[in-house]
């Protein structure tokens, strides 16, 4: 994608016209991982182990440099490519979870596409009862994909509509449950505490569920993802990152420092408004992105 | 995230300096590596941090410490003045037309909140004694109609709409209903796009070249990161944008993306969005931005100490 190439032409740029390995093209290596969003504590670290790395094996050729970075971020970020937990037996349930606006809704129809397409039943339970519009704007991604819609009115309780989802989940024998909720912010404690209650009721029903919290994360957001990671995995426990709008220019960095501080995986991205606009997410891939071709 | 305001850091920073008389060269530039930190760390730009330390730096080097302050604490107060400065004075007023009604365009990024601004701004017009309508230009997002709707409904305000109709043609016919009936200020909620949409970015080209706007205002989410100065840079070259609107700003986010706007694009930030209700819209202020991007809530009490 263009997103990638930007930040890969820097560093082809940066590789080809610096002959030395010195403290200059550090440097302009850290600016390459912040204007990532990487993080400065993070990018510093980086930037520690790979300045070790070159001394120890006496590394001269500045090619060389590359293939080292990229081995570190693939090495943090390993295990993030895991695929989305299953249930044994019984629906799997999926949470989405996440700060307001970040594609939780659209990353939703997406992947009840990706399930339909793989010849899925699937329910979706419209938890947000709270944004304006949140159900009808769900409503046409669960037609688009036909997938069946578990709703209640704007403003009704979301363990309401959860409990009847989980109860149609049964009944109708799906194969998946997503619930989508309501944007909040991870520091608002009362509006946290209800996306905990609302596990707790599917709970009741599937003690093993649900299989997935994912937590969606903007790309374009900076350290304060951090913060939203630390949070949401404390109230909700958090299995998963969906990192979307990575088609834009933000390259998303912020991911790495989640993994290594909080060790939680990144599962799919989003690149785009379309159906078909979700992926795998892969280690090896996102860090083929960052630092070359 | 444990984030030391500056103000600390620094004053661990001059400790071992001595106390009074002309910040030397090498006290400044110490204190220059912290501020740096702090500035990245709250997610204002790269190059937007090496431009401002090098003029903080310039600045503070030679200076007097005021005789009620440490070295440290004279530094935190040359860097909350520029960065307060920078960030601009308090010009939070909307441009309104000479000739009613006023045409404000809200543009920006996909979710970062517009409709949710639009209908802010139409509360607080409303309460102001205006008579704004909110129009539906956004034909894209599934329900974005009926999210303005029902927004508008919340503040009594009218909203106008055509469906999926080109949003040229929906904004002209709005224009021409606002006319004809005695709304003043036309609130025009675009859908959300990436900057690098080309054929997206030329159909808000198209609107303002057809609706001459009084405002087009980037509604940007405060928790953006580095990609900040991309995106405000990029729609500010290619709309001319007239104000910022900074949103989310109730969480814990430090907002460094203000400033990086700020420097990018030049034009003022006038709201800044604290919740979601549609009470939740206050004016921008740069010296609170500033404190808060610094991780002091104390700056105000230091200088006005000096
Ligand atoms: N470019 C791009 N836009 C996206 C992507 N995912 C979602 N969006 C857009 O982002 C905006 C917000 O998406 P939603 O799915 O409504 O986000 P949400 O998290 O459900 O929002 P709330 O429920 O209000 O908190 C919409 O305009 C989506 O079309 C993506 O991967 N790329
Ligand atoms: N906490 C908080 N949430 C906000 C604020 N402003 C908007 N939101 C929320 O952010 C989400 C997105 O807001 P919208 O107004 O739909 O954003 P948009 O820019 O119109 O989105 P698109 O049309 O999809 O591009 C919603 O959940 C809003 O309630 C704010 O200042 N604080
Ligand atoms: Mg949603
Ligand atoms: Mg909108």
């Amino acid at each position: 994608a263009k997103t990638r190439q930007n930040i890969t032409e820097k560093v082809e740029r940066l590789i080809k016209t610096s002959r030395r390995i010195d403290d200059e093209f550090f440097e302009e290596l850290e600016e390459i991982l912040i204007q990532a969003d990487v993080g400065v504590s993070t990018a510093m670290e980086l930037i520690d182990n790979l300045r070790r790395a070159v001394k120890q094996k006496k590394i001269t050729e500045v090619d060389e440099v590359r293939g080292l970075i990229k081995q570190e971020v693939v090495s943090i970020m390993e295990g993030s490519d895991a695929p989305l937990n299953k249930a044994p037996e019984g629906p799997t349930v999926i949470m989405v979870v996440g700060v307001n606006g970040v594609g939780k809704t659209t990353t939703i129809g997406k992947l009840a596409y990706r399930f339909k397409r793989e010849g899925k039943k699937v329910i979706i339970a419209a938890a947000d009862t709270f944004r304006a519009a949140a159900i009808d704007q769900l409503q046409i991604w669960a037609e688009r994909v036909g997938a069946d819609l578990i709703k209640h009115q704007e403003g009704a309780d979301p363990g309401a509509v959860v409990f009847d989802a989980v109860n149609a989940a049964q009944a109708r024998r799906a194969d998946v449950l997503i619930v989508d909720t309501a944007g909040r912010l991870h520091t608002k404690t009362n509006l946290m505490e209800e996306i905990a209650k609302v596990k707790r009721v599917i709970q009741r029903t599937y003690a093993d569920a649900p299989h997935e919290v994912l937590l969606v994360l903007d790309a374009t957001t900076g350290q304060n993802a951090i913060s939203q990671a630390n949070l949401f995995k404390q109230v909700t426990g958090v299995t998963g990152i969906v990192l979307t709008k990575l088609d834009g220019t933000a390259k998303g960095g912020i991911v790495i420092a989640i993994a290594k501080e909080l060790d939680i995986p990144v599962k799919l991205v989003g690149i785009g408004e379309g159906l078909e606009d979700l992926r795998d997410f892969s280690a090896e891939e996102f860090a083929e992105a960052l630092f070359s071709d | 995230m444990v984030f030391e305001g500056l103000s600390t850091r620094l004053q661990e920073t001059f400790r071992k300096l001595r106390g009074k008389g002309k910040l030397t060269e090498e006290d400044v530039n110490l204190a220059m590596r912290e501020v740096r930190l702090a500035l990245l760390e709250a997610d204002v730009n790269y190059k937007v941090v090496k431009d401002f330390v090098a003029r903080v730096k310039e600045r503070a080097v030679g200076q007097e410490v005021l005789k009620s302050l440490t070295p440290g604490q004279q530094v935190v107060k040359i860097v909350y003045e520029e960065l307060t400065q920078l960030m601009g004075g308090d010009q939070t007023k909307l441009n309104l037309a000479a000739k009613p009604p006023t045409v404000v365009m809200m543009v920006g990024l996909q979710g970062t909140g517009k409709t949710t601004t639009c209908a802010k701004l139409a509360r607080s017009l409303l309460a102001q004694g205006r008579r704004p309508l909110l129009v539906a230009a956004d034909i894209y997002r599934p329900a974005a109609i009926k999210q303005l709707q029902v927004l508008g409904e919340k503040c009594n305000c009218p909203v106008f709409s055509m469906g999926q109709e080109n949003p040229v043609n929906i904004a002209r016919a709005a224009l021409e209903y606002a006319r004809s009936n005695g709304r003043d200020i036309v609130i025009l909620d675009t859908a959300g796009r990436l900057h690098i949409n080309e054929e997206l970015m030329n159909e808000l080209k198209d609107l303002k070249s057809s609706l001459n706007p009084h405002e087009i205002l980037l509604v940007v989410d405060a928790m953006t990161g580095q990609d900040a100065v991309n995106v405000a840079s990029s729609f500010n070259e290619q709309l001319g944008l007239t104000g910022v609107v900074l949103t989310k700003l109730d969480g814990d986010t430090r907002g460094g993306a203000a400033l990086s706007v700020k420097a990018v694009a030049g034009c003022p930030i006038k709201f800044a969005g604290v919740g979601e209700k549609l009470e939740d819209l206050e004016p921008f202020y740069p010296n609170r931005m500033a404190s808060r991007i610094l991780g002091m809530g104390d700056v105000q009490s230091l200088v006005e100490k000096a």
